[in-house]
Formats: C-alpha cells, structure tokens, sequence
C-alpha cells in the first residue's frame, strides 16, 4: 500500500493488481466484521434503552423493537416513577462513598507493592509474588463466611461503625480493596518491569533514592496503566451487587445503587419497566469516568527515552 | 577533578562465572582514558563498578585518594552517559538537566544558571522547553552530555555514547566530545567496542578481552607495539596480517615468505604479525618479497587494499592507489621489516 500511494504513476500501475485486491479486501473484511461484532455486542443495550421509554403494558405484550415502527409510543414515565418510588439519591450518594475509595485505596496500594516486587531486591520476591498471582484464582464466593465472620468479630458492621461515629461503609472500602488487589499489583508490576532499566540506574546517580524514583520517574510514566486500573476497579465496585449485599446487606442508609435498583423489582417481577429505566441511570456515571480518563491513554509515553 | 584507580578489583556474578578479573588501571587527573574491547569483554562491568551500579566483589577503586567500594552511586561524585541516553521521557529538556541538581537541593536560581551554561556549550537553547521525543538523536545524545555536565563531576564515564548516531553524527559528535574534555577539564572514562574512537578520542586506550586486561597504553604505542596477538588483531583496519612461521636461525619462515627477524626471538614457534601498510609495491634489493595473488582489489581513492594469497596464508595489502592491479593477478609485493610483530605460538604475546 505504501509504495501504491508514493507516487502518481505507482499508484496507477498497482491498481487492481492482485497485492491491490486483496490488501483493500482485507480492510473491507475487516471493518465489516468489527463492526458486525460492535452492532451484536450493542443490541442488548439499545433494547434495555427503548424498553425504559415504552409503557409497561406494551412491554409485556411484545418485543422491544416493534416500538421502533409508527405509532411511536414513547413515555417518561419510568424515569419519574423510578425517582418517586427509591430512596436514589442517597443511594447514589452511597455508590460514590464506596466506590470512590474502594478505588484509591488498592490501586494506591498496588502501585506501591508493584514497584516493589518490579524493581527492588527482597527475599523470597518472586514466591511472594507467585503467592499474589495464584490469589488471583481464588473465588469471591469462598471468602464470603470467613470474611464476614472476621468482620463481625472485629465490629466491621455498619450498624456498630455508625454507632460509634466511623464511616459504615469501611467494610466495603476493605473487602473491595482486597479482591481487587492481587490483579491491580500484577497489572502494575508488569507495566513497571518494562520500563527501561537505565532510566533507574541514570536516576540513581543522579542522586534520587527509592521515593523520588516511584514518585517523579514511574508514577508519571505509568499514568496510562494506572488509568486503565482505575477505570477497572471503578466499574467493578460501582456494578457490583454482591459484595455489598453480603457486607452491608440491606441496610438502606448504606446501601448502593445496585442493591436499591433490585429492590426495585419486586419478588414477582413486577415493576420490571423500572429495572430498565433505573440500570440505564446507573450506567451514566461509568460511562463518565470512562470518558474523562479516557485522554490518558496516551500511546507512546516512553517515546524518546531510550531509543536513538 | 581526580584521578581514578583500579587496584586488584574483580567482579564475579557466581563461582563460575567471573566477568572482570584482576583488572588494574590507573587514570590520571584530566585524562581522556577509553576501555576498549569486543562485546562482553567486561569493559561495560568495570565502568559500571566504577559508577556504583554493580558491587566490586574484589580489589579497590579509587576516586582521587577516596576508596568508594562502599560509597553510594549518587555520593562519589561522578556522572554517567547512557548508551540509550536514559533521558527521562516525561521532562523537558531543562528538567531532565535540572534533575540532578534538584536532587542535591540546590536552590533555583543556581540551578538555572548551571543549566543554562550547559545548555549553551551543547547548543540547545532552544530547545530547553522541548520533550525528548520531540528532538533528533544527536539533541538526545546532547541532552544526556547536559545533564552530566550541570553536575561539573569528578569523573565523566560514558558507556557508549555514540553507538546510537549514524555515521556521520557520529564522527562529529566525536570531535565535540574531544572539544568537550578539553574545556572541561575533567577525567573522562570512555567504554567502546569500536577502535576507531577508542584511537580517535583517547589519550590512553585500556584494552580488554574475556574479562582481562591486556594492554594500556597511547594509541601510538598499543599501534605500534601491540602487547600480544589479541590487541595487534584489534587495533587497526584492516586487520594485522597474521601468518603461521617457524624460526631458524633468525629467519622466519612462513608459507610463502622468508623475513630476517631484526632480533633473536627465543622460539621456533609462533606467528608473524604485519600490517597492510608495511606490505608495499616497492621490493628492496636483499629484502623480504613475497608472491601475491590477488583476490581482491579495493579502491578507496586514497588507498588500494589488496587481498589475497602468499603461500597458503590470506595477506592483505595496503598498496599506491596508482598501482595497476586486477583480480587474478600474480603481483611481487615487498615488506616493511621495521613495523613487524612476532608473536609467541604458546602465550601469543609479542616477542618483537
């Protein structure tokens, strides 16, 4: 393809040449298929989206698309149901106290620990941090009774924390922390193994200890990778139902949006037409964050460190 | 400013493995030193020993009368240029040489000066607000210079600095870099695989090879008087001609050529060591000849290297460009007596 468009004449003796053919038939192919793969995967969610504008009784009487067929029968009626029947701004508020630290505090951690088992000499490292990978494959599930029973002991309720004038929601901040630490520190480690090793020595006889290295040199060229972790671990505590329920279970004053928006539904299913409405709300602030973070991604941040 | 010592220092990673071994060296105060060799030669080891980067399992080095086995990198007092330049990608030009002054707390206005006077000597004035990635190779390589010089450090040590520019940047780069030690003052350690800057730049060349010294020396007299085969065979391009020879009665004799040794070797052994430019077109009456056929015809304008066949050995020659030669040809060449080598065939080192 480059030497079909460097030069006039090039281009006109390449043209339909089988090279020609089959380098613009691979793109075709492609962009069909990433596309087809894109509309597939959105399907499910533009349905969710058009059943929360449609009336419940026409919701159980057909299918979502034949809303997108004249007479148009949209309503808002959901949305202001939703916000009438839930407690949802204080859910909201909740989401945002669990999720905001449950996210600082382990990829903080885990930025740490990474630089750690990356680039420092300690006994045992890599048994340790085999130990910390194989964490990975332990499930959530397991650890629920342990955990809560742990919590309980050690007066981790939110009933007993709000007695004694501490933030209820510490529980969650710790359970989230410690499942998503064992992916963020192997994320991280990995991203800081492949920064360049001269940077590290140069740094070193420049006079900058252990401290100033993390903070002024791996910090600031790990901006993309830790970005990509916050937007995980954000996403995961702010969609999780479970873990909330387990800790906090339904204690209304600190409970989350997920766990409000399924008592939303009641035990028959009723009131369906408001899941819809309240799970296209609760996908506004992922999206945001996912968006504004989304200009770290800066591709070649490392560019003209080390290469000549 | 200080001299630098190597006194007895080994570095070995396991038992079996000793990368640098018995190596002693000593710099005097303002020298261009250059440690030269093929790579994993151990040259890169030492320097790196010499910097803080890697523990000395052995011996002692000194910088000036200070012993800094022990001494941390950032405290002896020395800056280092990286073959990849190391720079950092995030900085700017003026942070990335301001950096290493924040480190020892100096205060602002001194920082600026230090960085705006190195930054004048390199060029880069205009370039002080720019990233890394937005500057050619040759800025890049600069950009490392600044940043050891803002920190006027006893020792420079560079570790390849010029591997990364092309041909051209390179040979220019060379002559500031010569321009550079002299402005400055200051002991430079040079590491290089390639003996062309290592006979360039240095006023002394310390040549290594599996780990061990072989040689120290000007570059004049490591050309001219080669300690053993391995230096004669590394310094110089093309390489010495090296031709098998047995001795008798003062006379070498080699496959395809008799030479009157100017002086009792002590061996029957060993192998005769001559450079292209002592083989000449011109034959003196009663001096050593020698029947080529040539292989090869190399015109370079200034010069004619031949390569081909005396006896059964591969010589090369350094002839007038205005000699008439083909490939095929059968030529009569003569030999310079006065710049040959006669090495040991046991210990390979030089008898003359």
């Amino acid at each position: 393809m480059t030497i079909a468009v460097a030069s006039p004449t090039s281009s006109t003796t390449a043209r339909f040449s089988p090279r020609w053919l089959s380098d613009r038939l691979g793109g075709f192919v492609l962009h069909v298929v990433v596309i087809g793969l894109t509309v597939a995967w959105m399907v499910p969610t533009i349905g969710l989206l058009i059943t929360s504008f449609r009336l419940p009784a026409d919701i159980s009487n057909s299918g979502w698309w034949t809303a997108l067929s004249p007479p148009f029968k949209f309503t808002l009626d959901n949305y202001s149901q939703m916000f009438a029947a839930s407690n949802l701004g204080q859910s909201l508020f909740n989401s945002f106290m669990i999720s905001i630290p449950a996210t600082v505090i382990p990829v903080t951690l885990a930025a740490f620990a990474a630089y750690a088992f990356a680039w420092m000499k300690f006994p045992g490292r890599d048994w340790i941090f085999l130990a910390l990978v194989g964490l990975l494959a332990v499930p959530l599930q397991l650890t629920f009774i342990p955990v809560t029973t742990e919590f309980v002991k050690l007066g981790l309720t939110p009933q007993h924390l709000t007695a004694i004038g501490l933030p209820p929601f510490i529980p969650l901040w710790l359970a989230h922390a410690g499942y998503g630490l064992p992916f963020s520190i192997y994320l991280l480690s990995n991203f800081f193994r492949a920064l360049p090793s001269d940077l590290f020595e140069s740094a070193e006889i420049d006079g900058a200890g252990t401290l100033t290295v993390f903070f002024r040199i791996v910090l600031p060229l790990s901006v993309p990778a830790i970005a990509s972790l916050v937007i995980f671990q954000f996403l995961w505590v702010w969609n999780d139902l479970l873990v909330a329920l387990i800790y906090v279970g339904g204690v209304a004053t600190v409970a989350p949006v997920t766990v409000t928006l399924v008592n939303l539904v009641g035990s028959y299913g009723q009131n369906y037409q408001l899941l819809t409405a309240a799970a296209f709300f609760s996908m506004i602030v992922p999206l945001v964050v996912f968006l504004s973070l989304q200009r770290y991604f800066v591709r070649g941040i490392l560019a003209g460190s080390v290469k000549g | 400013m200080a001299s630098v010592t190597y006194d007895h220092v080994v570095k070995r990673y396991t038992a079996d493995l000793t990368v640098v071994k018995d190596f002693n060296v000593e710099i005097k105060d303002k020298e261009f030193m250059v440690l030269v060799g093929p790579s994993g030669c151990g040259k890169s080891t030492a320097l790196r020993m010499l910097a803080g980067l890697e523990a000395i399992s052995e011996g002692e080095i000194r910088i000036g009368d200070r012993v800094v086995n022990n001494v941390a990198a950032k405290d002896r007092d020395i800056a280092m240029v990286f073959q990849s330049y190391a720079l950092y990608p995030h900085m700017s030009v003026y942070d990335n040489m301001a950096f290493p002054l924040q480190m020892q707390h100096m205060k602002k206005d001194d920082i600026d000066k230090r960085v705006k006077n190195a930054s004048r000597i390199l060029g880069l004035d205009n370039f002080l607000k720019r990233k890394p990635r937005a500057l050619s190779g040759g800025q890049r390589q600069r950009v490392a210079l600044g940043r050891a010089i803002v920190r006027s450090p006893k020792v420079f040590l560079l570790d390849e600095p010029l591997s990364n520019l092309d041909a051209k940047l390179r040979g220019q780069t060379r002559i500031e870099l010569q321009k550079l030690h002299r402005d400055l003052e200051t002991t430079f350690i040079y590491v290089t695989h390639d003996q062309v800057e290592a006979m360039t730049m240095g006023d002394r060349i310390a040549i290594m090879n599996a780990g061990i010294l072989q040689q120290v020396g000007t570059p004049g007299e490591i050309y001219d008087h080669p300690a053993n085969l391995f230096v004669a065979g590394f310094i110089g391009s093309p390489t010495m001609n090296f031709v098998p020879a047995t001795v008798d009665n003062g006379t070498a004799k080699a496959s395809g050529l008799e030479v009157t040794l100017p002086k009792p070797v002590g061996a029957t052994k060993g192998t005769l060591g001559f450079r292209p430019e002592a083989v000449t077109d011109r034959v003196v009456d009663g001096g050593p000849s020698m029947q080529m056929k040539v292989d090869v015809v190399e015109r370079l304008g200034s010069d004619q290297f031949l390569y081909g066949q005396v006896g059964s050995d591969q010589v090369t020659a350094r002839v007038d460009p205005r000699m008439k030669v083909d490939p095929g040809d059968t030529v009569r060449l003569g030999l310079d007596t006065r710049s040959m080598h006669f090495f040991d065939a046991e210990s390979e080192k030089a008898l003359i």
